[in-house]
């Protein structure tokens, strides 16, 4: 009896987890997943005072977090920020809805040049719709580093700087410093380029601070470092906080990354997606999340009415130049993904 | 009925053992002998044999090894002067151990890495005193420190729990047989602590071994133990079914361990199940 009861108990509850969410939907709802701090919490707000739709808002961390979250499938997202080589990987997947540009008219807004560098990922320039770039490099400390030698990724091997270097805990922007550094692509798949390349990062562990992606800029800010490998958004904000820090794109390239809005095929309010990206290329709106994000934006109403210097200033508006001297990632195929990983926990286990 | 109506009462515990025990148990243990596509294998289990995971198995056991032993090395001897102090201050002074746990453990963590670090606050101290900083952010040495923070009151409790019940007598009438203080001490009261021992060494010993938060802020990415690596794989990889074979091996691990602990306390009633 006792027994029959327990089992009994534990099957209706059993049930009771695979039925469940049956939650019913509402039309006026919009739900984004972004990166953190990626977005004025003002901007949001706005919205649902302008429209009347309600924001459901959730962030992640790492592209490979937002994939991690999308495929579990527990949410419908409706409108999703990612970077390149993800949006690539999804489209290739076919997860990714095209957008329809016709009710978004606000794209005029934005600079077509950030259009063009986006067919590296998507081709047609069907499904993105660009939110901020930029490159990455060296974010440094003026007192503490040689400043004729910061552009070249080759000072982050430097023995002087022992203990003063920090590293991107990501597998593909760590592996990019390591690959540009030896003259090969950020995409490479090639067995004895990663081989290499993983060598290098290996004999590089002993100098490392720490491994960090969102506390890099903390840890600058605070001088507990001499150099950080950082997006260059996040150097632009590190250089409002702290005067002696600066920024530098090695001479050998590196990654430029434009991070872009879609909306995936399991959307539900697909309209009100559309209607949230308009509001986005809004001028006003683009000015808000600018000033609050500090990346830069392709969003060409903005950046005129910025300050010259702001708009010269080479950290936050990367030059052509650099731009084109840099790559943008691709996505890795299920073999190469292994192999990267693999190897990236080969390094971090090292001695 | 009388019977029925207290097994009911068991009802909200049976749906939460259900719900959060037994379900992800049950899907550990399918993503752990499944591939990506759903097919059988017994590749995820495997895998602990490469070398990397293997590596960091081991640096998982020697880190909660030392933490262990550390932490055993604290509370015994404080329990000991504890159990001799005045009722009242007793109270008080195991008040003062439970405090911090008052506090998140996230946070602690966090508060750990800014006292810690280059320009933190215990190295600017020792800076204006012209003492040489201390350099341990970063290192396995960190990580370990702060686990023994951690995890010292579940030490302690335990221990001075089952020292607080060692009655006087027996001791008292242990000096009228000519007992000395070290023959008490060895065959009086570690017998008697032999329970309170074995359940501190288990509930520091498992979360240490398991732990992977502590490694991730204060080892800046430099420490890797098995707890990050199936972290990594879940979040970072979407290699759910290796994640969940890497935690299947481990969770063998922790049962082995407990229930060699368990064999030990046996003679004592230190049964853990």
């Amino acid at each position: 009896m006792k027994k029959k009861l327990l089992f009994l108990l534990t099957i209706f509850s059993l049930s009771m987890f695979f039925t469940g969410c049956g939650k019913k939907d509402s039309p006026n709802t919009l739900t984004i997943l972004n990166y953190g701090k990626y977005i004025e919490p003002e901007v949001l707000k706005l919205f649902e005072k302008e429209t009347g739709i309600q924001i459901e808002y959730e962030e992640y961390i790492t592209p490979e977090n937002m994939y991690t979250k999308y495929k579990a499938g527990a949410i419908d997202y409706d409108l999703i920020c990612t970077s390149d080589y993800m949006i690539e990987k999804l489209i290739q997947e076919d997860e990714v809805s095209e957008l329809n540009f016709d009710s978004i008219p606000l794209t005029e807004n934005l600079d077509q040049t950030y259009f063009e560098f986006s067919k590296s990922f998507d081709p047609e320039n069907k499904y993105a719709l660009p939110y901020f770039f930029g490159t990455v490099g060296i974010l440094y400390n003026k007192d503490m580093v040689d400043e004729s030698k910061v552009n070249s990724w080759d000072i982050l091997w430097d023995k002087t700087y022992s203990g003063q270097i920090i590293m991107a805990d990501s597998v593909r922007d760590s592996f990019m410093v390591a690959q540009k550094l030896l003259g090969y692509s950020l995409n490479t798949t090639d067995e004895k380029e990663l081989r290499e390349a993983q060598n290098l990062l290996i004999q590089q562990k002993p100098l490392v601070y720490s491994y960090l992606v969102d506390e890099a800029q903390d840890e600058m800010i605070a001088e507990n470092a001499a150099m950080a490998v950082v997006y260059s958004g996040e150097a632009g904000y590190a250089l409002e906080f702290n005067d002696k820090l600066a920024f530098s794109v090695p001479k050998e390239g590196s990654n430029m990354w434009i991070d872009s809005w879609f909306i995936p095929k399991r959307a539900r309010h697909t309209e009100n997606a559309e209607k949230f990206l308009n509001f986005l290329c809004r001028k006003d709106i683009a000015m808000m999340n600018f000033n609050y994000v500090y990346y830069a934006t392709p969003n060409t109403e903005v950046k005129e009415a910025l300050d010259a210097d702001l708009q010269n200033n080479p950290t936050i508006f990367p030059p052509l130049e650099t731009l084109e001297n840099c790559e943008v990632f691709q996505p890795l195929n299920d073999e190469a993904t292994m192999k990267y990983n693999l190897y990236w926990k080969e390094i971090k286990s090292a001695d | 009925m009388c019977n029925l109506k207290r097994q009911l009462l068991a009802g909200p515990y049976v749906l939460w053992m259900a719900g959060f025990i037994l379900l992800p148990v049950i899907m550990i243990l399918y993503y752990a002998f499944t591939t990506t596509g759903g097919d059988f294998t017994f590749l995820n289990v495997s895998s602990i044999t490469f070398s990397v995971h293997l590596k960091a198995l081991t640096l998982s056991f020697k880190l909660a090894l030392i933490c262990t032993v550390i932490c055993l090395a604290l509370s015994y001897p404080l329990a000991m002067i504890l159990n001799n102090m005045k009722a009242k201050s007793q109270g008080f002074v195991v008040f003062i151990f439970i405090l911090p746990m008052w506090m998140n453990f996230m946070l602690r963590i966090l508060a750990w890495r800014m006292l810690l670090s280059n320009n933190g606050v215990i190295n600017s101290l020792l800076d204006t005193l012209g003492l040489p900083g201390i350099d341990i952010l970063n290192t396995p040495t960190a990580v370990v420190f702060c686990m023994v923070y951690d995890f010292l009151p579940f030490m302690i409790l335990p221990i001075y729990n089952s020292m607080a019940r060692i009655q006087a007598d027996i001791i008292e009438a242990a000096r009228d047989l000519g007992a000395g203080n070290l023959t008490i001490f060895f065959k009086i009261i570690v017998p008697l602590t032999m329970s309170g021992v074995i359940s501190g060494i288990i509930m520091v010993f498992v979360p240490a071994l398991t732990s992977f938060a502590v490694s991730d802020l204060l080892g800046g990415g430099k420490v890797l133990l098995i707890g990050n690596v199936i972290e990594q794989a879940f979040m970072q990889e979407y290699n759910w079914n290796l994640g969940s074979g890497l935690s299947f091996v481990l969770m063998i691990f922790v049962i082995a361990s407990m229930a060699l602990m368990n064999s030990r306390g046996e003679e004592n009633g230190a049964g853990v199940w």
